[in-house]
């Protein structure tokens, strides 16, 4: 497992080779998160994250645990950046390598679902009409509970 | 007790402050209490932190209820529903 909140860009090619390698891994699954020009209708300008620095790490590392109890996986990369960021940057990259797609998938996306909701961070937005806060959506909320059901 | 509490984002923003140090009095034991006890100092707290507005809490850097109790040392935090990814 390895985590990183960090200021800087990173190359997403160099991580997923990384993942793979290893002679036993069969799949690599990977999200990249990137700033959106335009979010409720307004162009956005900058998109700047805070985090909680001290939980931020900890909340991250427990949810590649509880993905870890989940599915056998053989590894996971997970980076979410922080400061101010501009349209088309990469905001945040997770990557998880393991013997098959199915469980690769899904270890993916329940990481996301889980992060969107319960990892310390949070956007500000500079528009035209001002700096706003990004609010949480409810979406986000609806997809990490479809893992509490265990609909995997 | 003693508390460490800290403020993130627009909660941050609204009480114009981010950390502060608490001397707690006996009847606020759990970090619900806690909420409702800053909720009482009034003005831009009371709107900030009343009972209708999401917010969210951390004890000593893990998510918790309400019902969460409470020891001397411990380090709150208080934020609005977060936004990552």
């Amino acid at each position: 497992m390895s985590i990183s909140v960090q200021t800087s860009d990173f190359d997403a090619g160099a991580e997923i080779a990384a993942l793979r390698a290893d002679p036993s891994v069969g799949a690599v699954v990977s999200f990249v998160g990137t700033v959106r020009d335009i979010n409720e209708g307004d162009s956005v300008s900058t998109l700047t994250l805070e985090h909680y620095p001290g939980m931020t790490e900890k909340a991250l590392a427990d949810i590649v645990r509880q993905a870890r109890e989940r599915w056998t996986l053989h590894a996971v990369r997970v980076i979410h950046r922080v400061g101010t960021l501009r349209a088309l940057d990469q905001i945040v990259f997770v990557g998880v390598a393991g013997r098959h797609r199915g469980t690769c998938f899904a270890a993916c996306e329940f990481i996301m679902d889980y992060l969107k909701t319960q990892a310390p961070f949070w956007k500000k937005e500079a528009t035209g009409q001002g700096d706003r806060w990004v609010e949480a959506r409810d979406s986000d909320d609806e997809a990490a509970r479809r893992w509490e059901a265990g609909q995997d | 007790m003693n508390v460490d509490i800290l403020y993130f984002a627009s909660l941050r923003e609204a009480l114009g402050r981010e950390k502060e140090a608490a001397e707690l009095p006996e009847t606020v034991r759990t970090v619900g209490e806690l909420r409702l006890w800053l909720a009482g100092r009034g003005g831009a707290w009371a709107a900030a932190l009343a009972p209708e507005r999401a917010v969210r809490a951390a004890r000593n850097h893990t998510m918790v209820q309400p019902a969460e109790p409470l020891q001397a040392g411990d380090e709150v935090a208080f934020f609005p529903p977060v936004t990552g990814g």
